[in-house]
């Protein structure tokens, strides 16, 4: 053993273990602080969903559906993609996705940092509840649609309908918007907002200038019913 | 829910190697599609089925499905021998016809004296199987890895909108060396049927997906290329829907405007792999080095061979 390596340092490799085991063994028999690393994930679905435990736990490959899903507390990095709700109600912890994620990434999460180096699909953010994502590359259509809390910061591009719906949630555009959805609109950014990016751009380790991001929120216009506005809304 | 699958094998070698390679990608994907399974592959040379030593131009090869029934082979290449030549391998309960008869000739010819066979498919490359059934009893049923061949396209079912059986299974084929296989359901599958029947075209079942392929494959015949037709299905056709279509020398994949349905893409020097799902893939030599993507909505992939 190394100097580097701790006593209680554990490695599962799922081409040898069911998923299943690994699981029940995050939920009940970690220590704090301990890191735990997963092999061969090979697109399996659910790794790591329901985390309770302050642990690092390392996740070496791609992950299928709800990867750290409904994740408390841990701190849990993916080396490759994801498939679709990685991270989906997350309640606390960071999770950080090296590669792309699929649909639905940190769907109604409520707290806790999503962070994607890559690429996220369509609806990344959907329902977001209280969570900070942050998107180094890209985002897919409907993103934010109907977040209600939290922070969306989107390095790239945003696709069509962007924060469709939105409540309370404020998201973020560095790139180009290709369509805003009902409701969101493009706003001044304050000195808040500033200093809400650089603290986000630097936990997820990016190096982009908070002047360069716009802001997107919600105009509150679909908050109350408008008799008058024709059964629009 | 269902798990399309689908291979192009850059690499000549690997040729050799295309079902062994197809097998764990369809078996990866019969959780999303237990009840019936299928596949097509383009193979390379079509044989020739006469004693002259040249392949007629007119010849073709048909996937027939037999099911149940008991066929006398030597008494059908014996009474097929009035339209013309025929070699038979059976294969479970399919068999592929090879034979110089006018197609149309012979397709009326089984219809009226074998009409308890379902012809499956009809091409110069293309093989298809298909059942209802538990996908692993289906593999191991017609051997799926040791067929050989450039591409090919798979399929596992789960039924959410017209029935289980044999003829609902994917792929689904119209015309030649043309098939499809679909995730996701149509909501306007009866609108394009009254748009095509009128036009001579029929239907086999009631599926969806029968119509989409049918609609493609008409826009070919009408002059569209693959990308021309892929690009009118994207007005035409409504519903959700990853579909990916083998044609004798492409692959086509395209994905409807939300991406309701999933797809990945996994490409290297030696092939392009596309399933459902990552999971499907893993096991792909030199994985760990291909460029792996998801395709965007409405944005047409083709590979050729």
């Amino acid at each position: 053993m190394d100097g580097l390596t701790r006593s209680n340092d554990l490695t599962f490799d799922l081409a040898q273990m069911p998923l299943r085991d690994v699981n029940q063994f995050l939920h009940h028999n970690v220590e704090s602080g301990q890191k735990i690393t997963i092999l061969n994930p090979d697109g399996a679905h659910n790794i790591a969903v329901g985390l309770d435990a302050p642990i690092d736990l390392d996740i070496a490959g791609h992950a299928g559906y709800y990867a750290a899903g409904m994740n408390k507390l841990a701190n849990v990095t993916i080396a490759g993609n994801v498939g679709p709700g990685v991270a989906e109600n997350m309640m606390s912890g960071r999770v950080h996705v090296r590669g792309f994620a699929s649909v639905a990434a940190g769907a109604s999460a409520h707290s806790g940092l999503l962070v994607i180096d890559g690429d996220a699909s369509l609806r990344c953010g959907i329902s977001l509840k209280g969570a900070d994502i942050v998107v180094g590359g890209n985002v897919g259509s409907f993103s934010g649609f109907m977040a209600q809390a939290g922070r969306m910061v989107v390095c790239g591009n945003a696709g069509d309908a962007l924060g469709d719906s939105l409540y309370e949630a404020i998201i973020y555009v560095r790139g180009d918007i290709k369509s805003l959805g009902a409701d969101a609109q493009l706003q001044p950014m304050t000195d808040t907002d500033y200093s809400t990016l650089e603290e986000l751009l630097t936990k997820a380790e990016l190096t982009y200038s908070p002047q360069e991001f716009k802001r997107i929120a919600s105009a509150k216009q679909l908050y109350h019913w408008n008799a008058n506005a024709h059964q629009e809304y | 829910m269902c798990g399309i699958v689908g291979l192009l094998v850059k690499e000549p070698e690997l040729r050799e190697s295309l079902g062994a390679l197809v097998v764990p990608m369809l078996l990866g994907m019969s959780d999303r599609g237990p009840d019936s399974a299928g596949l097509a592959v383009f193979t390379e040379l079509l044989e020739n089925c006469n004693s002259t030593g040249v392949v007629p131009s007119i010849t073709r090869k048909y996937s027939l499905y037999i099911g149940q029934h008991q066929i006398d082979w030597t008494e059908f290449t014996h009474n097929l021998q009035q339209i013309g030549n025929a070699i038979i391998k059976e294969n479970g309960n399919h068999a592929i016809v090879v034979s110089d008869c006018e197609p149309n000739l012979l397709k009326q010819w089984i219809k009226q004296h074998y009409p308890q066979l379902h012809i499956l498919s009809t091409g110069q490359t293309i093989d298809l199987y298909k059942d209802a059934g538990n996908p692993a009893e289906i593999i191991d049923r017609y051997q799926f890895g040791l067929l050989t061949g450039t591409h090919l396209v798979g399929h596992t079912r789960m039924a959410t909108e017209s029935a289980v059986t044999p003829a609902h299974a994917h792929p689904f084929t119209a015309g030649e060396d043309f098939c499809l296989v679909h995730n996701g359901a149509l909501s306007n599958p009866y609108s394009i049927r009254r748009q095509l029947e009128p036009q001579g075209i029929q239907f086999e079942t009631d599926n969806d997906t029968e119509a989409a392929c049918r609609f493609l494959e008409w826009r070919m015949r009408e002059g569209d290329d693959l990308e021309t037709a892929l690009q009118t299905g994207f007005e035409a056709l409504d519903g959700f829907y990853t579909f990916l279509i083998g044609t004798k020398d492409k692959l086509a994949l395209v994905r409807d405007a939300f991406a309701c349905k999933p797809a990945i893409v996994a490409e290297t020097d030696d092939y392009v792999a596309i399933s459902s799902e990552f999971r499907s893939l893993a096991h792909l030599p030199n994985i760990k080095h291909a460029r792996i993507y998801e395709p965007a909505p409405e944005e047409i992939h083709v590979w050729m061979v």
